[in-house]
Order: structure tokens, then sequence, then C-alpha cells
């Protein structure tokens, strides 16, 4: 393995051990730290993620997306070619699980193909966990189900943390379709190891009161909160994972939870507004406050590349190490 | 020429009588001759010291899946499993495809286990037509054919209006309902139990109410009509406090509870692994803990194996689109022996019940007795054994268990059916004489 001189990156590489990530529940928060400290220094050397840094020449990542996405599957892919990896994507419409071949065979035969690491997305809470036990190479959870994403997690916290600085005590409420969203756990997750203080908001048939257990504060009345929050995050409402319709009308739930112009005049002067996009403009959030002074939806983009460089990188390098005798 | 076997000097555990000594049992002709029957000439010994002579255990429902779902079972890999798990009667539910729903269908299920000659099966016919949920089953021809019981197992009748009709219409024959009660329009999609761990997993769930909405109908119901209720399966704690209620009221309900709800939480999910995602789904502790102090108190009076089997290939599909199911004959025993003696919840007798003779009141056959006269079904059980469970090792054809890898206490050391060894285990080989 070369050598790099930048000192930052040689310490991560050699205190990283895992060769997935599947969540961000099951880290420390030194693991947290060194993620994001990673993705820093990535930012950094790359001039906001627009260089090259090949430290990844000759392997490949395939990005197994069992679940549509644009953003985040594009995001891997100038991630993986950043560092000078080959990425060959795979869409569930064009394979052979509409032949009814199990997951599991899918992602045999795709690393057969000599594939370094596989980016999973998918439907079903658990099918990255189940796939790492399966197949040799690194796995990257890029969203299963409702359950978790830690790269978007590991996006918005470091997003919060170049706004704010220190995350410890600093007020942040995530708000939507808590129920839905793996977006929601995975940055609870991180933000909690933080020591941050985390609320969750939004319709009760959404957000569940059992969160409380877990020291997260559980609201259903954005009005009342919104005073004392440092960051909101709005989450989409997850249309088409919902059975039945947990609220009445769009209008209804506008008219409860989206951020407008009204309410941001209610909230802090400095508030940083986040928004994991694909937004449904008019119903999380209206346009003037998407794109006016206190968004930093565009900075996430960005923050999301540096966050899979440094996934992808670790990961791979801690698998390559381990497999060295 | 007449058989003879004298099983030697074991712990004889009769919970019909309420026995428990040390004797020597004679086998006569497929039947119990005698307790302690004295010196014997030309007989076959069997060397039971050390080990618990019971009962052959009663499965009250078991799914075998034949016909129609050979991939998951079969009547002979389900009975091949049942006596290597104990178990000499067997009641087979209806959930094949044909369900079970006319004589002719029972007819075959009782020709195929017939020719396994291993644990008897007693059939469990369908209460609809179908299993669709709309009209009654010939009910009078199934019961003459020898139908024990009622049920549309996995398909549980939602609508109230059959499920009472089924009630009365029951009563004629004197044969009880079996309901595995759950609310679909509560449970549909869903996965695990609801609880804190589907709240941080983001699996779709299952709330217990599912569960208690319909127990609370159907105890109403049997109360209403007089009929003959069986709730089977139970899992949470709110379904064991009405059950306990109702039965305090001396309202004619059995129930079971099937031995992995007695021992394993929802917390298993977060591994994710689809051997864990079993219907009615694993709860929480306190659950847990309701079900087995249900047991204790007799408010549940049986304990099935909860054997559902699912073929490999389904149970290794993503969470949501395995099946419900899993092998549960082979270990039920142990599981019970591991968690409910050895942690001294319950003594040997009363597990002993509650694994034979009180399935076999519930579905009325000879059965779950060692009584003079009775058919020699008796179980030889090694309570010391020590073994891990290796689910590829499984007679059934199904090895999709939530116990893989566990350490257990208590193993089936022979099992014999009319007299005759279904099963022996290799380590009981050297107790022939």
């Amino acid at each position: 393995m070369p050598r790099i001189d930048i000192p930052e990156l040689e310490h991560a590489r050699n205190h990283w051990t895992r060769p997935h990530l599947l969540d961000l529940e099951s880290l420390s928060l030194e693991e947290l730290v060194l993620l994001l400290d990673t993705a820093a220094v990535f930012k950094r050397v790359t001039q906001g993620c627009t260089r090259r840094f090949p430290l990844l020449k000759n392997r490949t990542c395939a990005n197994l997306f069992f679940e549509n996405s644009t953003r985040t599957r594009t995001s891997f892919a100038l991630a993986a070619g950043r560092l000078g990896a080959d990425t060959v994507d795979f869409t569930a419409a064009g394979s052979s699980l509409s032949k009814g071949e199990t997951v599991t065979d899918t992602a045999r035969n795709i690393e057969a193909m000599n594939v370094d690491a596989m980016v999973v997305r998918h439907a079903t809470p658990g099918t990255p966990q189940l796939l790492a036990r399966h197949v040799g190479c690194s796995v990257i959870n890029a969203g299963d189900g409702p359950h978790e994403h830690p790269t978007q997690g590991l996006l918005d916290i470091m997003t919060i943390r170049e706004h704010r600085g220190n995350l410890a005590g600093l007020r942040v409420a995530l708000v939507g379709d808590i129920a839905h969203s793996r977006t929601a756990r995975s940055n609870i997750w991180g933000l909690k190891k933080l020591g941050a203080h985390v609320i969750v908001c939004g319709p009760s048939t959404l957000v569940s009161r059992r969160w409380e257990a877990l020291g997260v504060e559980v609201s259903h009345n954005l009005d009342e909160i919104l005073p004392n929050v440092d960051v909101l995050n709005l989450l989409r409402i997850q249309f088409e994972r919902q059975a039945a319709r947990p609220f009445p009308s769009v209008r209804e739930y506008a008219l409860l939870y989206a951020m407008n112009r009204e309410r941001l005049a209610r909230a802090k002067d400095n508030i940083v507004i986040m928004a994991p996009g694909p937004i449904n403009r008019g119903v999380e959030v209206t346009p003037d406050v998407a794109d006016g002074p206190h968004s930093v939806i565009l900075d996430q983009v960005t923050n999301g590349l540096a966050v899979r460089m440094a996934v992808l990188w670790l990961t791979l390098s801690a698998r390559e190490r381990s497999e060295r005798p | 020429m007449s058989t003879r076997l004298l099983i030697r000097g074991g712990r004889v555990i009769d919970p019909s009588q309420r026995k428990d000594r040390i004797t020597d049992l004679l086998v006569e002709d497929g039947r119990i001759a005698a307790w302690d029957p004295g010196r014997i000439e030309s007989a076959q010994v069997f060397n039971a010291e050390g080990l618990i002579i019971a009962p052959g255990l009663v499965e009250l429902h078991a799914e075998l899946r034949e016909p129609g779902w050979e991939e998951d079972e079969t009547i002979e890999t389900g009975l091949r499993a049942a006596v290597r798990g104990g178990f000499t009667s067997v009641g087979c539910l209806p959930n094949t495809e044909p369900p079970i729903d006319t004589p002719a269908g029972m007819q075959f299920v009782q020709a195929k286990a017939r020719q396994a000659k291993l644990a008897k099966a007693y059939v469990i016919a369908c209460i609809s037509q179908n299993r669709e949920g709309q009209q009654l089953a010939e009910i009078g021809g199934l019961a003459e054919t020898g139908a024990v019981a009622f049920s549309d197992a996995d398909r549980p009748v939602q609508n109230a209006a059959l499920f009472r009709r089924a009630l009365q219409y029951c009563q004629m024959f004197d044969r009880p309902v079996i309901n595995f009660p759950d609310v679909q329009e509560l449970s549909r999609r869903g996965v695990m139990h609801e609880g804190l761990v589907s709240t941080v997993l983001g699996l779709p769930a299952i709330p217990s109410a599912a569960e208690d909405v319909m127990t609370g109908r159907d105890l109403r119901l049997a109360e209403a009509t007089g009929g003959r209720l069986h709730l089977a399966n139970i899992s949470s704690g709110g379904s064991v406090e009405l059950i306990r209620r109702f039965k305090a009221r001396g309202i004619p309900v059995t129930a079971s509870t099937s031995i992995v709800h007695c021992v394993l939480t929802d917390e298993t999910l977060r591994s994710f692994e689809t051997r864990f995602k079993i219907h009615p789904p694993l709860r929480d502790s306190t659950d847990v803990e309701s079900c087995v102090s249900g047991l204790i108190d007799q408010t549940i009076d049986v304990i099935s194996s909860g054997h559902a089997p699912r073929a490999a290939e389904k149970k290794m599909l993503e969470l949501d689109r395995a099946p419900f199911g899993m092998s549960g004959l082979e270990t039920c025993l142990s599981l019970a022996a591991t968690y409910l003696v050895r942690t001294g919840r319950l003594e040997w007798l009363s597990l002993l019940e509650r694994l034979s003779t009180a399935p076999a009141r519930v579905l009325d056959i000879p059965a779950g007795s060692l009584q003079e006269g009775a058919a020699a079904d008796i179980v030889a059980i090694d309570p010391q054994a020590e073994w891990t469970v290796q689910p590829q090792q499984f007679a059934s054809k199904c090895n999709s268990s939530p116990l893989d890898g566990e350490r257990l206490y208590g193993q089936v050391a022979v099992t014999w059916v009319d007299g005759q060894p279904a099963f022996r285990s290799d380590e009981a080989a050297d107790r022939w004489l």
C-alpha cells in the first residue's frame, strides 16, 4: 500500500478497520469523527471535490441500485471517479432480478466480475447487511428502505459542522416523515454520538413516541419547537413507501409543517436549513426558503462527494489490508 | 406371537396420571401392558437409567405443507422430524394447495401419513371453503372422515359473522375451532413486531393489537355461542391477559403458545436474518414473560413447536419478500427443557403435560398418556445431554431455524410409536440390551 504524504489520511487509514459501511448506529464516536475528518481532508485537497485524487486506481465499484436514485448514484460514481476508480452501473429493471433471481445471487455474480466495492440501495431494510455476509468485497449501504442511509447522515453532519463547528448541545430538528426516513435514522445516530440534542417533528402517524426511549425529543408541533432550533433538516414525505395515507391531505401537511417565510421569521437568525433532497417544493419547504440565505442544500451536494470519497477509500483500504497475510 | 419390550429403570413421568417415579414399563403388542411388572422373561430390554420416559409428545398444530408445497415439507419429512423431536402425534394444518377442505383431501393426507409409518397424523380441516373465509367448508363430512379440529391456519377468518357461525356449527360435531388470531388490516405488510426495535430498524411492523383485537373477538364469540375455541400460538401479553380473564369466567377456551415465543424476542431481528421472521412475530421481553407466566398459571394450556417450514430458497430472499416460517419440531423439547425446566420455571411433569396430555385433550385423540392399555407412544429423553442445533442435519426439509448454532439441553433418545422405535439416537445405541 503506497504511502500518502498527508498525515491525516495516513492516520485515518491506520485506524479504520471496517471493510463495509452499513450503518451509523454501530459506529463508535472515534470512527464517526475519523470519517468526517477524512471527508474534510478530501474536500480540501480536491479543492471542493473538483480535482482528482487517484488513491483507488485500478479498482472497480459497482453501483447496485435496486431502487431509483439519481443524486446518490451519481454522487457515488463521481466520488469513485475522483479517486481514479471505475464504476459499473447495475439497475434492477434491466437485471435478472425480474427473472426471479435472488438478490444474493445477483450480488455474487457481480462480485465474480472482480468488483472491489458494492454500493447498494434497496427498498428492504437489511439487504446490504445480507449481501455483506455473502460477498467478499466491500459493501456500502446507499440506503436500505427506511433503515439507514449512512453517507447521507454523514454529509448532513459534515455540513452542520462546517456551518456551526462543534455539534455538542446544538438543537437539530428532523422534520417530516420520520417513520419512513432512512436519512432521519442515520442522522439521529450520528448527531447523538456527537452530543447534539435531536428533535424529531411531524404528524403523530409518522413520528413515533418510541424515539423518546433513545433520548430523542419528540414533537408534533413545528411552531412550538421552531424558535429554539439551530438546524432544521426537512425530510421528504415518502409517498411511495406509505401503505395508507398517514395524514388527510398534502394541503394539511403543508399547513402544519411546510417551512415557509412566515415560519422562518420566527426562527433564530442563524438557523441552518437543510434538505436531503429530492424535495417536494411547496410541501416540506417553499421555494423562497429552499433557495434563501439560510439554505445549505447545495453545500450538502458537494459534501456528499467528499463523504463518499472518504467512505470508499477507507473501506477499500481496510479490506485490502485484511486480505494481505 | 406377542412382542414385549421392557423399558427398565427410567424416571417415568405420566402427566395424565400425575405420576413421576423411577420404575419399569412393560410394552406388549404396541400397548402399555404394565407399570412395574416385576421379573419378566423373554422381553427385549431397553435400559432407561438416567432417562425420562414420558408419553410421546403431541404437536397440536403443525404445517406439513403437502400437498402443494412439497419444496417446504412433505408429510413424510415432517413426520420424520416429529419423531426426532419426540412427537408421536401431529395435528396437520390445512394450509396446503389445495387446502384440505374435502374428505378426499383428508384421505390423501391420512394415506400418506400411514405409509410413512412414523408419527401419527391427525387432520385439522379448513373452516371455510378453499380457506377463503367466505363460506363454511363441509364440516360435517370432514368430521365424519376424521377431522379432529377446524382451522383456516395462517389465514384466520376475518369475517366475524362467519367465525361465529363456525363456532356454532362445529358444536354439533363436538370439534374445536382453532384460530391463529390476527387482524390482517392491522398486520398487513408487517415483517416484525411493532416496538422500539422495529422503529429503529425501519421495518414494517405488526402491532400486538392485530393479535389482541381478534383474541378479544374470538373469546366473546365463544362465550356467546358456547362453542369450543382454541387460540393458537398466542404471543402477546395483551392476549394472555384476555384469555386469563375469560377463563376465569368459565369460558371453554384453550390456548397454545409456540416455545420460541417463550424464549426469543424481537431483538433477534437486528441481524436482519430471515430465520427470525416468523408468525406471530417475536415480540419484546415483557411479552415473552407473559407467555411464560401464562404457561405457569395454566392460562396457556399447550406448547407448540411453531413448525411452519419454508424452503431454503424462499428464506434466502430479502426480509420483506421471504415468507414467515421456521422449522420447529426438532428443537421444541430441548428449547423447553433449557429455558423452562433448567431455569426452574416449570417442573418436568408440567412441561410434559403441556407437550402431550394437554394437546391430546384439546384434539380429543388417544395420546398423551402412559396408562395401562394406552397405545405405546413413548418418548425417552436424556435430560442432561447437551447439543448444538445444526439445522442442516434436520430431518425436516426446512433448515431455517431461529436457534441455529444454539447450545441446548435435553435430547430425545428414542421415540416409540405403537411400541415400535420410530427414532433412535446414536447416543442411545448401547442401551438396547
